[in-house]
């Protein structure tokens, strides 16, 4: 079992396979997009309370919700490697964190921009935002100490106690951040007032969702077979690959 | 007692050695030659449990040694290149935290005396900080004298910063442990003879 | 398990002994900075009394981590880590050991100075009593998800402040359970909800805190 698993597993497998699949996601990352912005600009009414600012949530929550799941996965793929000691668990963990990191950072820069107009300042210390923001810090934190250890197969392994001990602790911060919310209310609007959603607005945002899902697989799987071919250049295998 | 089987070792990406085996029977002395940067002590530190081997693996009365664990460490005693020896510490409060660390016991007259065999004595109320090289090594193996009890021995360059009398010492000390029965694998770029029932070579870097 | 334990914490605790400068330099830091904040934020004592607890819970993160990369990277230097990790007593316990001698030597004295703090910013004193206990309750926190960050970073290249932005975001639970619990009284409200939540959160930390030191220590030394 583990050693079909290791196969599976292996860099060299799995760098055509990568190959093959980038085309798929890309394409469909591509088309749902171009189909969510259609809806999100031209089909979905304009919002009676936020007027055409709202839109911005067609970026927005696609950002906020994959910025939390790619932790995760990030999480998972690096514990996966801790535990079976596969080297392609690391390499996706590194690849992804990257992308989740842009996401979070895309969550909170269009948080802002939309926080302009409806609130009437760029930054406020809502819970999400904070929690948010502190997202963004562990994924750097995470990519600081992947690149400060030389040795990749260390590196692998102590970033991935870092996402472990991350992604337990990311709940308990989320809880805290509202605890300290509701503590010190007044200074702060909550998101939780989101505007009624009509159906066609619901429908450009989860084209949108499924867009980023699919941008992030893409480049994830491009970032991995970069990856792969550093990691693994001494290997005969890598040579005649880009020969 | 103590088995290898096929151990590979890499750093930083390079391949060090492959196909490494060793079984260990009491009595038996292993002795891990090669030119430097051959993987000697790598090696031991993967006898040892701190380094995993990139292919194979290690067992000790059958058993793997990474589920092992504390229960390796109760039989098995290893002294690497640094000597673990605090400078604030005095030589005696050294010799008896590594003891109580490999799971020795013994008294404050013990661990004088055996301070007192090899030779650094006088020192042991003294801080670590003010004795040489050779007198922190004599302080490390110290242990040496009390670990009878502990059947394998895994020492890395035990000869080296050693004078004359100091090599001499340790030379005994092995010989009454694989005489008694214990086991001991070394590495050393030095010939040094060493008397065992059997003695096995591996050689790194050939 | 407790003998591992008490050997290190023995150990360590005679060390930092015979370097008290150490541990009276993190003391004094500490007290710097908390120092110092009045004169950048001007000495109205209604807006002092307001940040007071939460400046004295970030100066105690700050002071807390500034003692981190010491508390690996001796033993690994001198070879005492190697021994640990081949050692006849659980890594746990012994980790466990030098955890609680970091706090000893950090923490508590933190916490035993924090309530001084407070009266520089007029805090009243049934708050200053709620401050001893959030900093005493909390400063374990630090030292635990401290250790992790250390033995994450040993070896590395620029690892004191590698090491505060790993730990820093996580001990975010600390910082607000703690100084809420202040902020709390201070609003006439009751403050053991937070310190039960920051009791809490040091379980969870100390079951990870441990956990991820030893994890990163056998791979530190691998």
């Amino acid at each position: 079992m583990a050693s079909v698993l290791y196969t599976y597993a292996s860099p060299q497998a799995f760098y055509p396979l990568a190959g093959r699949m980038i085309p798929w996601f890309a394409w469909a990352a591509a088309i749902l997009a171009l189909a969510g912005l259609y809806v999100g600009f031209f089909v979905a009414p304009t919002d009676a309370t936020q007027g055409e600012a709202y839109r911005i949530i067609f970026l927005h929550v696609p950002a906020a919700w994959m910025s939390m799941f790619i932790y995760v996965v990030m999480a998972g793929w690096a514990g996966l490697g801790l535990v079976l000691n596969t080297r392609l668990s690391g390499m996706m963990a590194s690849a992804l964190a990257p992308t989740g990191a842009m996401f979070t950072f895309l969550a909170l820069w269009s948080g802002a921009l939309w926080g302009r107009p409806t609130w009437g300042t760029y930054w406020v210390w809502d819970a999400r935002l904070t929690s948010e923001l502190i997202l963004l810090f562990l994924y750097l934190g995470f990519i600081a100490l992947k690149e400060a250890i030389e040795d990749p197969r260390r590196a692998d392994r102590a970033s991935a106690v870092l996402a472990l001990v991350g992604v337990v602790n990311i709940p308990i911060i989320y809880f805290s951040v509202q605890w300290w919310n509701t503590l010190h209310q007044g200074a702060s609007v909550s998101f939780t007032a989101a505007p009624k959603m009509a159906a066609t607005m619901l429908a450009g945002m989860l084209l949108m969702v499924f867009a980023a899902w699919m941008y992030s697989i893409a480049v994830s799987l491009a970032r991995v077979r970069a990856i792969i071919l550093e990691r693994e250049r001494d290997a005969a295998w890598v040579r005649e690959a880009i020969a | 007692m103590l088995e290898a089987k096929a151990l590979a070792c890499e750093r930083g990406g390079r391949r060090l050695f492959g196909g490494i085996s060793i079984a260990l029977e009491p009595g038996a002395l292993v002795r891990v030659r090669g030119p430097n940067g051959s993987g000697k002590t790598s090696l031991l530190r993967i006898l040892a449990g701190l380094t995993r081997p990139a292919e194979g693996e290690v067992r000790w009365r059958g058993a793997p040694i990474a589920e092992l664990a504390e229960a390796y460490g109760a039989e098995m005693l290893f002294l690497g290149h640094a000597p673990g020896v605090k400078a604030e510490l005095t030589a005696a409060e050294n010799l008896a935290f590594a003891l109580r660390l490999a799971g020795i016991a013994a008294g404050e007259r013990e661990v004088r005396e055996a301070l007192a065999r090899w030779g650094v004595g006088a020192q042991a109320g003294l801080p670590a900080r003010v004795l040489s090289e050779g007198q922190r090594r004599r302080v490390a193996l110290a242990r040496l004298a009390l670990a009878s009890r502990v059947p394998l021995w895994l020492l890395d360059e035990p000869f080296a910063a050693l004078d004359e009398d100091g090599v001499g010492l340790l030379r005994e000390r092995l010989a009454t442990h694989l005489a008694a029965g214990g086991m001991a694998v070394l590495t050393s770029h030095q010939e040094i003879a060493l008397a065992a029932r059997r003695v096995h070579t591996v050689a790194l870097g050939a | 398990m407790l003998r591992g334990f008490t050997l290190t914490l023995a150990r360590d605790m005679r060390l930092a002994l015979r370097r008290k400068g150490d541990a009276a330099n993190v003391l004094l830091f500490f007290v710097i900075v908390a120092s110092l904040f009045p004169l950048g934020t001007g000495a109205e004592p209604g807006p002092l009394r307001a940040i007071g607890a939460g400046v004295v819970w970030v100066c105690a993160l700050l002071a807390s981590l500034l003692s981190l990369p010491r508390l690996f990277a001796a033993d690994l230097a001198d070879g005492t880590l190697e021994q640990m990790l081949v050692s006849a007593q659980p890594l746990g316990a012994l980790v466990a050991g030098k955890i609680a001698a970091h706090w000893l030597t950090t923490g508590l004295p933190l916490a035993l100075v924090a309530p001084l703090l407070g009266l520089q910013y007029g805090l009243p004193t049934d708050a200053l009593a709620v401050l001893l206990a959030s900093v005493l309750l909390g400063s374990p926190v630090l030292s635990l998800l401290g250790a992790a960050g250390a033995a994450l970073t040993l070896g590395v290249r620029g690892a004191g402040v590698l090491a505060g932005i790993l730990v820093l975001p996580l001990c975010v639970p600390a910082l607000v359970f703690g100084a809420g619990a202040v902020a709390a009284t201070l609003s006439a409200l009751d403050p053991a909800p937070h310190l039960s939540l920051l009791g809490a959160f040091l379980a969870v930390s100390f079951v990870l805190g441990l956990w991820a030191s030893c994890a990163a220590l056998r791979v530190a030394l691998d």
